[in-house]
């Protein structure tokens, strides 16, 4: 997930290969739609509104739809994020189980100081996300597509040197 | 516990055999312990005759609402006019519950094979499992399964394909799922229509949760009175589940057991207890969304849709979330509030005002400001926010709230009347 300006139209080549896969699939457009978010998310690390335009034009769909999508899911990045953007559970399962700790650690020992900020470097976002179906292993952390479990206060330098 | 782990002698391994075995995940490996038999015979018989087994079996819905599950797809109209589809549940996002995880990372193959068979029993041309946007490793190895099992031909005209969600509790709810995988904000549809009906595309649709089709290809295989004979309390309730159990237990894990064992037994023995030097307070039993049951009624509560119901609850998804005497209620409750809030998906007015509200009042009373009518108040939201919307997420943010008033009411009027320290609730 690399941050990069963001004018040249994503869907080309392997990409838009990848995409007609999927429209191959399903009776409507439509239907490709998280899927191409998805893809444009991977290419540029967030969903600009000129990928939401761009979307919208391949799928046959207004802007103002692709937008109205895009806001209801909490995946896709409305914002560039850190080159590791993490999402650490704090529903209560995990939150009886030292969640509120390990997110604290996370944001100290990243340097991204506040929930949803990124780290001055560039390198890090970490958010608090609702359950990640994990919660016999708490606290589990998403560190972009890794998912790690039973992640404890003390495990959290190990983890953030691994990733730095 | 995490896989692999030696299964306990009380657990009856079906689902779980293979948990642990990555020799398993693979079609070679899961083809040598037996599997895409049940499916190679399904395909040789008349649709009818297979849903007939599944309706003998007895089997439920494993998703949290129970429902039979032979029962839903004869609900399928038998002439086919028009594309048919089956939708896999795999969304998976209930506080307590990580089952479905668990059978797609070690057992993809049983839940292709189930829901190829569910196909072939209610006419499908198309399979789309929905996996949450979040199952990054289920997907990778559920995805190189299907990559496999599609080669080697297994599912003849049957297509299978995955989907991924993007992050949203109420895709879960079967017609906001559908609603996804169209393109579309995750927004529960008004029943009827039912998806039998009118369900993905406005087609003939089937869905069902991850654990209800991989148990399909054993039902198959080994009978439907053998899956029926599996029961040790309630002749309505068979064959075995999945209980994840997390929280403040020794052993925090999934464990498979028949249903009607003893929570108890499931707590003490399987998962080992409480931590050293707890007790055990509370217990929700069916994931998030049910109510919670004292220490009491968890010590005498059995396994199965009945039991659990008569202990005042209900089996839901069988994810069970144990709190110990070291728990401040009202902060938990607040927590379950606030995902509920956070889910919703706004469309019905009580449920939109009243999650927020609910939560901002636990908010008020952790911070010490709460007044004595705020328990009213609460109670008198929960009641406007059950059974008066278009999903049940609603009725679930009230469960917790509700039996949590009645069952540990000492721990809010304590912070009511200022006898225990304000908690920051940011
Ligand atoms: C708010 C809400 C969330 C739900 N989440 C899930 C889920 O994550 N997984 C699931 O299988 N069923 C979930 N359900 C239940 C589904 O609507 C549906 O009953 C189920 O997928 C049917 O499959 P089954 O009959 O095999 O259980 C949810 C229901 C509601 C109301
Ligand atoms: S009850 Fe809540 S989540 Fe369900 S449809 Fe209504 S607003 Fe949406
Ligand atoms: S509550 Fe944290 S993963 Fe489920």
């Amino acid at each position: 997930m690399s941050v990069t300006e963001d004018t040249q139209p994503v869907f080309t080549g392997a990409v838009l290969e990848a995409l007609q896969a999927v429209l191959g699939r399903y009776p409507t457009k439509q239907a490709a739609l998280l899927p191409a978010l998805w893809l444009a998310q991977r290419e540029r690390g967030w969903i600009s509104d000129r990928v939401m335009a761009e979307v919208a034009e391949v799928l046959g769909l207004t802007p103002a739809y692709v937008k109205g999508v895009v806001t209801f899911y909490t995946m896709y990045h409305q914002h560039p994020v850190g080159k590791h953007f993490v999402q650490v559970c704090t529903t209560s399962p995990c939150n009886i189980c030292g969640a509120e700790g390990v997110l604290k650690a996370l944001l100290e020992q990243t340097g991204a100081r506040d929930a949803g900020a990124t780290s001055p470097d560039g390198n890090w976002t970490v958010i608090e996300v609702e359950c990640l179906g994990a919660c016999g292993f708490a606290t589990p952390v998403l560190v972009n597509d890794d998912f790690i479990e039973s992640v404890t206060v003390e495990k959290v330098p190990a983890l953030v040197r691994k990733y730095r | 516990m995490g896989f692999p782990h030696q299964p306990h002698p009380k657990e009856t391994v079906v689902l779980s055999q293979y948990f642990g075995d990555p020799d398993a995940r693979t079609y070679k490996g899961w083809v040598k312990r037996g599997g895409y038999e049940a499916l190679r015979n399904a395909l040789a018989t008349a649709p009818a005759a297979v849903v007939e087994q599944v309706k003998e079996s007895g089997l439920r819905g494993r998703g949290g609402a129970g429902f039979p599950t032979g029962l839903k797809w004869s609900f399928m109209p038998k002439a086919k006019t028009r594309p048919h589809y089956v939708c896999v549940n795999a969304d998976e996002s209930e506080p307590g519950t990580f089952k479905d995880r668990e059978i797609m990372r070690w057992t993809p193959h049983a839940l292709l094979e189930g829901a190829a068979i569910a196909a072939h029993a209610i006419q499908a041309e198309v399979v789309v499992i929905y996996i949450r946007g979040e199952f990054t490793e289920p997907w990778a190895i559920t995805e190189k399964a299907l990559a496999e099992a599609d080669a080697a031909g297994v599912f003849g005209t049957i297509k299978v394909y995955l989907h991924r969600g993007a992050g949203a509790y109420i895709c879960g709810e079967e017609t906001a799922l559908m609603n996804s995988i169209e393109g579309k904000r995750g927004n529960p549809r008004i029943k009827p229509p039912f998806p039998a009906v009118a369900g993905l595309f406005g087609m003939p649709t089937t869905i069902n949760n991850v654990e209800t089709l991989a148990a399909v290809p054993h039902i198959l295989n080994r009978g439907a009175a053998w899956y029926r004979g599996l029961s040790l309390s309630n002749p309505q309730s068979t064959g075995t589940k999945l209980f994840s159990v997390c929280g403040h237990v020794q052993r925090p894990g999934n464990y498979e057991v028949t249903l009607g064992f003893p929570l108890k037994d499931l707590l003490y023995d399987l998962c080992g207890g409480p931590l050293p030097g707890r007790t055990l307070k509370a217990c929700i039993p069916g994931g998030s969304s049910v109510p919670i049951l004292t220490r009491e009624e968890t010590e005498a509560c059995l396994l199965d849709y009945e039991g659990v119901v008569a202990s005042g609850s209900m089996l839901g998804s069988g994810g069970v979330i144990v709190f110990d005497d070291s728990t401040d209620m009202v902060y938990q409750i607040m927590r379950l509030a606030r995902f509920y809030a956070h889910e919703s998906c706004a469309q019905c007015t009580q449920c939109r005002e009243g999650t927020a509200w609910t939560t901002k009042i636990l908010e008020r009373i952790l911070a010490g400001q709460g007044k004595t009518e705020d328990l009213d108040l609460l109670l008198d939201l929960s009641e406007n926010m059950t059974g008066k919307t278009i999903c049940v997420l609603s009725d679930s943010c009230a469960a917790p709230i509700v039996s949590g008033i009645k069952k540990f009411r000492g721990e809010f009027d304590a912070y009511l009347a200022g006898a225990r320290s304000p908690v920051p609730v940011g």
